[in-house]
């Protein structure tokens, strides 16, 4: 752990010149990702700005939505009374994360911009081109049961890690940045990238870029929804695969619905294909299978040496078609 | 027959003595021991499994701020004796496995020792490493004992003939995992050389996370080459060990070469949760072929387990796997074998029962799989087979409950309703089911312990260099000693956990308060017949553990059984215990609470073990590549549901006075059996390789 | 032995990168002077000498190292103690039934006892800690992933205890004691309010 120097600025202005000054700087959140990796050696930067005191604590309302501040802690979102009655698959994602202790310390800005939990990129005596770009994939061939399964490359087949972001994919959400060229607004959705040939890059922002709101749109249909998160233990451990899906049933028709997955890909993975073949259909099992069929129609299971993740698959579908099952029956 | 004690003290329910400490923090561990401006060590690993160090360049770390040393293979001290290649750390150029210690930093802070490792410059000449375990490798070879210095190998008849000649058989592979310790402080030193001490020899204090402060010295003045009496070793608490600090690793050697380098300056040497997945032992993955026949009767008419495991070439560990199936049952024809592989891979070790643990594994499905070929209650099967005197030596057992224990257990359990049928029980949205299995685990006493009782300002004052694991030594030997020496727990103290106590041996193999409690026993004796009943202040008498002439007539060992009862979601699979139940004849037992804590904790370890537990090993590499908790699944509290141990009231007069058999491992060991039976009468699905993840049962 | 920051000549040590801090610690005030790269977990052991918190695992992975910053339960280990200028820190050692460091137990401290809910005792200031920054989390009406209704306030059951305490390991295995423990104290207050 090399050392750093250590900045805590009054707003977000001089937090985000400070940054994108230095090519080695990075913003610190609520550290639960960031103190890990420069302890690991995975991060290495020579400034670290505290971005805790400056940016927005607070949840208000926004044109029938949410505004949620970058600095507001997951605890605090998860409880708030707003996202637990209109949002219940966040709330849900939410608390299926971690633990109640880094709950407390995790921030709205730094969850989606955790970096992935494969082995290999946390531990630097391997190859990784998503840490050292070049240097090859030890994950390939290795153990990879926590891989992905969708839009992985042959640079980088990991998964992102976080249960929020599952959610904030199937919500429509919409990320709000400050940069050093000044304000900009992306979909939620945008916010993240497949690995491609550049797997060092995990989202689309720029250096010195700060999220500092993340915005809910009004959304019915998320009042009914919900995260199903699927993994070995029972609590505090990170996702094999998760669903967040929502889903509005009128006349025995789903008029509509929103479905992403967590574990499978590199980014929150958002099923339109999905969304596409429940669109009309009468809520079955059936019906369910269809959609998970076609979401995952390209999906490419991994061997390993730990055997592999092609149980991703059948384990997707049903984890898929057991969650519209139970909100399709809530429905009723 | 030993004479036995009468127990007034012994089984009370007495809350620990070290209690206040511990809830609040206060309890000093081996990281926290007093010092003077400590310094801190940091190690630095090898990042293969096999190769040579062509050079080690120390500059850019003794260039950075607080850096006092460099240690490497070239400016290492020479070390005395190294004939245990466990403890020639920085001897020679050799890398024997991914994760050896190559070189240490020393510093002022723990922040520049951390970053100043990193910038050691060690090269290398890499080989292709053999870290590969498989049970066809041409190369395997017998040892010559396993660790317990049995035989490796036994047979008696002829197994395959019974297999052949059914006419129910069982034949099929077992595998256990690779699985680590992990308790959860990890392994630490804090080591002072003060040279001016001893006559100006000098003198090495140790405050070590360990099982045993003997055991530590013993190693560490051997190696060092230094009289025993320049050794200090002292450990009042450790937390946790179960076996991985039963033997001193290369830490602790690497902590008193650190100090030995900065002379007068405490150093502080803690590994890193992720440095003792390589450095603090494992236990070994086995591949067990298991061969069960009977006849329609359900009477065994052959028992084999064929056990493949590994070891480390550098190091030879052989774990006695193969122990289980020589006792439990009775059979005319019988076999077991032991074949390892050494590997370019880190040292295995002990972990909680070594040996039994995995090798009830793969019996108890295997039986449970015989059972329902069958079509005969598990536990009617075992009743079926339940051997008149130790089925290999033919010794009568001084105690064998273990029918007592399932005919217990399984009443407690609602066992006796149970419809055996697998995959038929599903509601809720789960399938359920469950299993049951049998513990074994043997009553040990070690050979060396003394300790000394000394009457100090009107208190029985007891100091016997034994350990407190968070078994309780520290108040159980309060119990022992007061039903010795005939009063109240409130007029004794016993002190423990430093070698300047006289010598004890190592809390291991559940032997502890067998082997301290018969030496306290034995020095109360030697009291009273010097002093009577009113010593006077100053008095004072020592003991040597008594040998136990009965254990060469009767075959000793504890007992137990595990219910499980288990649900696996219908449409994840994800697996549940909602229920682990288990009872246990451990002859008499100290202190409930205590026993229960030791039972429960065993059990939910098992639990890991049946569910959660592998260490990731990455051939390609040669390492544990989910070596932390976040990856390395240990039970959590949610994972923990309704799990309660209990025992039968055992009087067992000829294991010692006492009537202690030890409870350290019997708990974990029948668990993965139990639940892995459970799983497959929920699901269906038979699951022969640990741990039963839902991908298995999908 | 431990001293209160560091002695004047190993100072002069501490070069690069120090800043200034202070921290309230069971409620007694501290000035000292910390790498940035120190932990609030380190700066409580090795700097203050209060190592009632303690170190499994430094990757935020096990619970031991839970303190309550600012009356939070949260993880030392992932805390750099630069970032908690003016925070006030308590240990297990310091909580009581009163404000942080009056003395005494603390109810946590006895039923942790009673319940043997302990052995090895190194998870155990964590757990202590934890289990009372839960109980408020939970006074205060705050959801987990096993409280059926969101909307309703949650109920104190062993399922909601268990989920709750599941970021503090033990591998001894004390999970049932920790649970009665947790249930005894809660069921205490509850009832008391
Ligand atoms: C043991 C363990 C288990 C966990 N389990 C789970 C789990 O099950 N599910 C889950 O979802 N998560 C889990 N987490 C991860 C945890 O949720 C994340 O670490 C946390 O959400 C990150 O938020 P933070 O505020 O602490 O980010 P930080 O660690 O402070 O920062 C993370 C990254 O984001 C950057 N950053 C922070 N804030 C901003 C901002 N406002 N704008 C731009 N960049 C920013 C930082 O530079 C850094 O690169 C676990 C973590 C641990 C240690
Ligand atoms: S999968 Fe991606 S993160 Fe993992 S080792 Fe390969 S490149 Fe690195
Ligand atoms: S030491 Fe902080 S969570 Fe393990
Ligand atoms: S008491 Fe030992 S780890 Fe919890």
């Amino acid at each position: 752990m090399r050392p750093f120097d250590y900045q805590a600025p009054a707003d977000a202005g001089t937090a985000v010149a400070a940054v994108a000054a230095r090519p080695d700087a990075a913003f610190l959140g609520g550290g639960t990702n960031l103190v890990d990796h420069l302890r690991l050696g995975v991060a290495e930067p020579g400034l670290l700005v505290d971005v805790t005191g400056l940016l927005p604590t607070g949840i208000s309302d926004d044109g029938g939505g949410l505004r949620i501040g970058a600095g507001v802690a997951n605890a605090d979102l998860a409880a708030d009374s707003r996202v637990r009655r209109h949002y219940p698959v966040l709330a849900r994602a939410l608390l299926s994360g971690a633990s109640g202790q880094l709950r407390n310390m995790a921030t709205t800005g730094g969850n989606p911009l955790q970096r992935t939990r494969c082995l290999y990129f946390q531990d630097v005596t391997t190859p990784c081109n998503k840490r050292s770009p070049g240097s090859g994939c030890a994950a390939i061939g290795g153990a990879t049961r926590q891989h992905a399964i969708l839009g992985a490359s042959e640079h980088c087949i990991a998964t992102h890690p976080s249960d929020m972001a599952v959610a904030l994919s199937a919500l429509d959400a919409q990320v709000e940045v400050l940069g050093p060229d000044g304000e900009r607004t992306l979909a939620f959705g945008e916010l993240h990238r497949l690995p491609g040939d550049a797997p060092e890059r995990d989202t689309v922002l720029e250096h010195g870029e700060l999220i500092t709101a993340i915005v809910l749109p009004p959304l019915p249909v998320a009042a009914r929804s919900d995260y199903r998160k699927v993994r070995d233990r029972a609590s505090y451990a990170f996702a094999l695969v998760s669903v967040a899906a929502a889903l509005e049933v009128t006349e025995c028709r789903i008029t509509d619905s929103r479905v992403a997955f967590g574990g499978v890909a590199h980014t929150p993975w958002r099923a339109r294909r999905a969304e596409r073949v429940l669109r009309g259909a009468t809520p079955s099992d059936e019906a369910f299978h269809a959609a998970a069929a076609a979401e995952l129609a390209d999906a490419r299971p991994q061997d390993g040496v730990d055997g592999g993740n092609a149980f991703k698959i059948p384990l997707l579908t049903r984890t898929l078609a057991g969650t519209l099952r139970d909100l399709a029956r809530q429905e009723a | 027959m030993s004479e036995t004690l009468e127990h007034r003290a012994i089984g009370a329910d007495l809350p620990r003595r070290d209690g206040d400490r511990k809830v609040r923090g206060t309890a000093v561990y081996a990281d926290e021991s007093p010092a003077q401006d400590p310094v801190y060590c940091r190690i630095v690993q090898a990042p293969l499994a096999r190769g040579r160090i062509t050079s080690v360049d120390p500059a850019p770390a003794e260039a950075e701020d607080g850096v006092l040393a460099v240690l490497t293979p070239a400016t290492a001290e020479r070390l005395a004796d190294t004939s245990d290649a466990e403890y020639a750390i920085l001897q020679d150029d050799e890398v024997h496995f991914r994760g050896q210690i190559v070189a240490a930093v020393i510093a002022e802070t723990f922040e520049q020792a951390r970053y100043a490792a990193d910038l050691v410059d060690v090269r290398y000449d890499e080989q292709p490493g053999d870290t590969l375990l498989s049970a066809d490798r041409p190369d395997l070879y017998r040892p010559e004992q396993v660790e317990t210095g049995a035989a490796p190998d036994t047979s008696e008849g002829d197994v395959d003939a019974a297999v052949a000649a059914g006419p129910a058989r069982i034949q099929q592979t077992y595998t256990t995992p690779m699985l680590h310790n992990n308790p959860m402080e990890p392994h630490a030193t804090t080591a002072l050389w003060e040279p001016a001490s001893h006559g100006g020899a000098g003198s090495l204090t140790l405050w070590d996370s360990t099982q045993g402060v003997h055991t530590v010295r013993e190693t560490v003045y051997t190696v060092l080459g230094l009289d025993r009496e320049q050794v200090r070793v002292v450990c009042p608490y450790v937390g946790g060990g179960f076996g991985s600090k039963g033997i001193p690793h290369q830490n602790v050697v690497t902590a008193a070469m650190a100090a030995r380098a900065v002379p007068g300056r405490p150093v502080r040497l803690a590994l890193t949760r992720q440095q003792t997945f390589s450095l603090a032992g494992y236990r070994p993955p086995t591949i067990q072929q298991v061969a069960l026949a009977a006849g329609d009767d359900g009477r065994l008419t052959a028992i084999a387990n064929d056990v493949v495991e590994q070891t480390s070439r550098v190091k030879e560990f052989a774990e006695q796997t193969v122990l289980p199936a020589r006792t439990m049952y009775a059979a005319p024809n019988r076999r077991t074998s032991t074949r390892l592989a050494a590997l370019d891979v880190p040292i295995p070790s002990w972990m909680r029962a070594p040996g039994e643990c995995p090798g009830m594994f793969a019996p108890e499905v295997a039986m449970d799989e015989l059972a329902h070929e069958l079509g005969i209650d598990p536990i009617e099967l075992r009743e079926r087979n339940e051997p008149d005197t130790h089925p290999e030596s033919g010794l009568p057992f001084s105690s064998r409950n273990l029918l007592a224990c399932l005919r217990r257990g399984a009443e407690q359990f609602g066992w006796p309703d149970r419809d055996p049928l697998p995959g038929v029980r599903s509601h809720g949205g789960w399938w359920w089911g469950t299993g049951v299995a049998a513990s074994v685990y043997p009553t040990m006493r070690m050979p060396v312990s003394e300790a000394e009782i000394s009457r100090v300002d009107g208190r029985y004052v007891a100091r016997i260099g034994a350990t407190d694991l968070g078994t309780g030594t520290w108040t159980a030997l309060v119990q022992i000693a007061a039903d010795a020496l005939g009063v109240a727990v409130d007029e004794v103290d016993v002190l423990i956990g430093d070698t300047d106590h006289p010598m004890a041996s190592v809390a291991g193999g559940s032997s502890g308060i067998n082997t301290w409690g018969s030496t306290l026993v034995a020095a109360a004796q030697e009291f009273r017949k010097r002093f009577g009943d009113t010593p006077a202040d100053g008095d004072s008498a020592r003991a040597g553990v008594p040998a136990n002439e009965a254990a060469e007539r009767y075959a000793m060992s504890a007992f137990g059984a595990q219910f499980a009862e288990v649900a696996v979601h219908a449409d994840t699979g994800e697996i549940r215990v909602p229920r682990l139940y288990g009872t246990f004849a451990v002859g008499r037992v100290v202190n409930p609470r205590m026993a229960r804590s030791q039972l429960v904790g065993g059990m939910t370890m098992g639990l890991g073990m049946a569910l959660y537990e592998n260490s990731l090993f990455d051939p390609r590499t040669g390492h544990v590549v989910n070596h932390d908790l976040a990856e390395y699944h240990v039970p959590t509290q949610a994972d923990v549901a309704d799990l309660r141990a209990d025992w039968i009231d055992e009087h067992d007069p000829h294991v010692n006075a006492m009537g202690t058999k030890g409870i350290g491992e019997i708990g974990i060991v029948g668990t993965a059996a139990a639940v892995a039976n459970a799983a497959w009468h929920a699901t269906g699905t038979r699951v022969r390789d640990l741990p039963v993840t839902l991908d298995t049962v999908l | 032995m431990f001293l209160d920051g560091l002695s004047p000549e190993r100072r002069g040590t501490l070069r690069r990168m120090d800043h200034e801090l202070t921290l309230r610690v069971v409620g007694a005030e501290h000035r000292l002077s910390v790498d940035s790269r120190t932990s609030l977990l380190d700066a409580l052991r090795q700097r203050l000498g209060n190592t009632s918190p303690k170190k499994g695992c430094d990757h935020g992975q096990c619970g031991s190292c839970t303190v309550l910053v600012d009356g939070v339960r949260v993880l030392a280990c992932l805390t750099l103690a630069v970032t908690r200028d003016g925070s006030e820190v308590v240990t297990a050692d310091g909580l009581s039934a009163g404000p942080p460091g009056s003395g005494g137990d603390h109810p946590l401290h006895r039923a942790f006892v009673d319940e043997d809910a302990f052995q090895c005792g190194y998870c155990t200031p964590g757990q202590v800690c934890s289990a009372v920054g839960m109980l408020d989390e939970f006074a205060r009406g705050r959801p987990s992933v096993v409280t059926g209704d969101l909307g309703a306030a949650p109920e104190l059951d062993d399922a909601e205890i268990a989920e709750r305490m599941s970021g503090n390991l033990c591998r001894c295995g004390a999970y049932p004691g920790i649970r009665a423990a947790v249930a005894r104290v809660g069921r205490e207050r509850e009832g008391t309010r």
